[in-house]
């Protein structure tokens, strides 16, 4: 039987999301989110998640249209700016949020896909982010202990993958998702192009199809920018 | 004359060497970008994960899958490399990048740095600075001397929740170029007809001024 992990899309991807489920996010800002899974998601209509994912999106795309629906518990991310849905509901309770330093996050979802417990960074020590946590010394500098994500679901954007699960990403949209893709106990990879086993170039892969656990091809892709910014 | 925002960031870039690998923050450090001579070879590393960050594209050519750490649309370079963000960090903080320049709210004088939070207002998050400032091999800060309402941003201890610890090197401000050393501030140059004593009048934290103090030169 070969190895087959694609399916018809973000309806069948997103099959067994639950309320009350640690979900991973990829994306930096707007860029390379997965927006067919996120659509998805406002329709099922899941609530009660934990989204681990850098940045909240805007009011009206991203993250932020979950937010928006109340869908989500408590977000995990490093900066949250760009939001007044999410600043009114930070600030009225209804929304729990931890603050992560973008390195310590990016590592913490790395160290589950490397298959270890913890990690030792030096962000963050001696500031608020240290409280309640062990610092060790090595080397004469000390280091804050974290820990690997839990993630039930990881959900990435990728630009191509196979049916196999192999990923290549493009350009900055590549940020946490291959991080991401590794850390999730069930990954679901969208991709803009589809492609048969033996199409990428295997130096050429980021992420290895073992990681993966579905694959669909993604439609209509906005692609908005945040910030629109030119050569004068 | 006070240092504009230009003349700071033209000041600090005379801190940049040649083959240096720099991470540049969001604001005045932005700036430094533009005032590096031409010639001069240096990497700017976006730490959403791509080194040699290009100028903003022409009008027509913006790239939604390509952004630096500010979201805003960039451009690369002949010899520019993306990477995953855990990567990006790796090589903050593994000391493979030369030089962080960022903002503040606050420095101490033994080099403390506070510049992500205000309490009782909104809190956005610290991104990647918590990660920069503790392990960057070199920090220059780049803030005006005094806040809006007069009150000294070099003290001695911070009053802001702290982003990182005895961590900055450098700081030019609007008035004056510091180093930071042995828990004071020492005084280097001051800016064109700022007087020494307008400097100690505006720093609160411990200064130390020894003999002459030159003007800037941009």
């Amino acid at each position: 039987m070969p190895i087959y992990k694609v399916v018809k899309n973000a309806e069948e991807a997103c099959l067994g999301i639950s309320d009350g489920m640690t979900l991973m996010i990829g994306g930096f800002g707007l860029c390379g989110i997965p927006e067919n899974s996120i659509a998805q998601l406002v329709k099922n209509g899941v609530k009660n998640l934990t989204c681990i994912s850098n940045n909240a999106g805007v009011d009206d795309f991203g993250l932020g249209l979950l937010l928006q629906n109340r869908q989500i518990k408590k977000m995990i991310s490093s900066y949250v700016g760009e939001n007044a849905e999410f600043e009114r509901q930070m600030l009225s309770g209804e929304l729990e949020v931890e603050l992560v330093p973008q390195g310590t996050l990016a590592t913490r979802c790395m160290a589950a896909g490397y298959g270890m417990p913890v990690i030792y960074t030096p962000a963050g020590v001696g500031t608020e982010v240290a409280e309640g946590k062990e610092v060790r010394n090595f080397n004469g500098k000390d280091y804050l202990m974290e820990y690997a994500f839990d993630a039930d679901y990881a959900i990435v954007k990728a630009w191509k993958g196979d049916t196999m699960g192999n990923l290549v990403f493009r350009a900055t949209a590549r940020n946490f998702n291959p991080l991401m893709a590794m850390a999730g106990k069930i990954t679901i990879a969208e991709v803009e192009e589809l492609v048969e086993p033996g199409e990428l170039d295997p130096n050429m892969i980021h992420t290895p199809g073992i990681y993966v656990h579905r694959i669909f091809k993604g439609e209509n892709y906005e692609k908005r920018i945040e910030q629109r910014t030119v050569r004068q | 004359m006070a240092l504009d925002k230009n003349g700071i960031a033209k000041r600090i870039a005379r801190e940049v060497a040649d083959g240096m690998y720099v991470n540049l923050g969001i604001g005045i450090p932005t700036l430094v970008a533009n005032f590096i001579p031409e010639g001069m070879d240096v990497v700017l590393q976006s730490e959403n994960g791509l080194l040699g960050m290009g100028p903003f594209p022409i009008e027509g050519e913006e790239d939604a899958d390509l952004i630096n750490a500010g979201k805003q649309t960039i451009t690369t370079l002949p010899g520019s490399v993306f990477f995953d963000s855990a990567m990006s960090f790796g090589m903050i903080r593994a000391r493979k990048v030369d030089l962080t320049i960022l903002g503040a709210m606050e420095v101490s004088e033994n080099g403390d740095i506070a510049n992500w939070k205000i309490p009782g207002k909104m809190v956005k998050g610290m991104g990647g600075a918590m990660d920069l400032v503790a392990s960057a091999k070199n920090i220059i800060v780049a803030m005006q001397h005094c806040d809006k309402a007069g009150n000294s941003k070099l003290m001695p201890a911070c009053g802001l929740p702290l982003t990182g610890v005895k961590c900055v090197k450098k700081i030019v401000t609007d008035l004056a170029v510091l180093e930071v050393r042995d828990g004071a501030f020492h005084l280097l140059e001051r800016a064109p007809g700022v007087s020494v004593e307008e400097i100690i009048s505006k720093t609160s934290g411990k200064l130390i001024i020894n003999g002459e103090i030159p003007e800037v030169s941009i």
